[in-house]
């Protein structure tokens, strides 16, 4: 039985997409059959970071309005023939998403595959509900910085009341996962410190994703950071927390500043 | 290229180092989200409140729904809930007499042009 997993913010342009498509490789390396779901209707842009835009011919809302079925809008992976993208409409009205469409693909995935990633459009509204409806796990991710860690309180308070899980009396299991971390800058205290926004959202760290070129140098290329440059630094950061996902105990490193790679143990375990 | 991050990376770590703005985000954070937290689910309770008021009120004047106001302020000892309902003008009319049910709550028909 597949897990459902919402990556999901409030703040805009913190890293969802990234994280989703960087995550969903990296479970998919690991042997596991994966399916990610751009719920951004009106703006897709999973298929584009993921190198899957040409190949594009039925979205979600096909399958929703009964247009497609869910096989014909799949795409599969050019590099792991066990990872799947359901892109968004780009055209289509987002009220043409309903809960019981999303519902019946969610159910219909579950048999089929081990991770469904909703990778969550930005803010509250239906879209962003809709893709935390079903969840089972969430990963809330944040920038160091006020204004990010503020909305991902909100979506924290959403998650523990308006997902299906919340309305049965079960909880979401919830990450925080810190994105466009500048160790130098946390260093001149200039950065809310990982401390600090742990303590104020009272979740777990399941990763800590350095700021980096790569990330932008993937995104040009439409491949996910980890296939990309997998040693690179937010690849390694995003592969940890994969493994921290499917249950693996791995140290929490904190990336440090100009010296490189001199990194401490923070003595934290995630989830 | 080298020369300028020679220059910048000079500049950060200057003899005086602009002081550390980290500690007031996460004080400003706190007490910002101790009540936003608070107040979270209060617009439900206020929509609910609103509509409970309207229904008992209309059941003895007419009145247009639009013109209820219901506001709630926490203040740090005391918190008030204000209603505010405007009556239309010629209010004699708009009273619904005793055992009358034509009319239904938010129901304008009875009240009279200005």
């Amino acid at each position: 039985m597949a897990k459902v997993l919402v990556v999901t913010s409030g703040k805009g342009g913190v890293g969802k997409t990234t994280s989703t498509a960087a995550i969903g490789a990296a479970l998919a390396q690991a042997g596991q059959r994966v399916v990610v779901i751009d719920f951004d209707v009106g703006l897709r842009n999973l298929d584009l970071v993921m190198g899957a835009e040409r190949r594009v011919v039925f979205d979600l809302i096909n399958v929703v309005q009964g247009i497609a079925k869910l096989p014909q809008a799949l795409i599969r992976d050019k590099r792991l023939d066990n990872l799947w993208l359901l892109p968004a409409s780009q055209t289509k009205d987002k009220d043409a998403l309903t809960e019981e469409g999303v519902g019946r693909i969610i159910k219909e995935l579950r048999t089929n595959c081990d991770w469904i990633l909703c990778d969550s459009p930005a803010g509250i509204e239906r879209g962003a509900m809709l893709a935390m409806r079903h969840a089972d796990e969430a990963i809330i991710v944040t920038n160091p910085e006020v204004s990010s860690v503020r909305d991902s309180d909100r979506i924290i308070g959403m998650l523990d009341s308006k997902t299906a899980r919340a309305e049965k009396g079960e909880r979401v299991e919830k990450h925080v996962l810190i994105t466009r971390y500048d160790a130098a800058r946390a260093a001149r205290g200039e950065m809310i410190t990982i401390e600090d926004i742990l303590e104020i959202l009272a979740t777990p760290l399941l990763g800590i994703i350095p700021e980096s070129q790569d990330v932008l140098r993937a995104s040009n290329v439409g491949s996910p950071v980890t296939l990309n440059n997998p040693a690179s630094a937010p690849a390694r950061a995003y592969l940890d927390a994969t493994k921290r996902l499917l249950g693996e105990t791995v140290p929490m490193l904190v990336p440090s500043g100009r010296k490189g790679l001199m990194n401490l143990l923070l003595g934290r375990r995630a989830a | 290229m080298s020369m300028l991050r020679l220059f910048s990376s000079r500049r950060a770590t200057a003899p005086v180092p602009s002081p550390a703005t980290a500690p007031i985000a996460r004080e400003r954070l706190q007490i910002l989200l101790a009540h936003e937290r608070g107040m979270r689910g209060q617009p439900d309770l206020l929509m609910r409140l609103r509509e409970e008021i309207l229904a008992v009120v209309s059941r003895h004047v007419v009145l247009d729904p639009d013109k209820v106001i219901v506001r709630m302020e926490r203040g740090k000892h005391v918190s008030t809930l204000e209603v505010d309902i405007e009556l239309p003008s010629g209010s004699e009319n708009a009273f619904v007499p005793p055992g009358d049910d034509r009319r239904q709550p938010g129901d304008l028909r009875a009240v009279p042009a200005k």
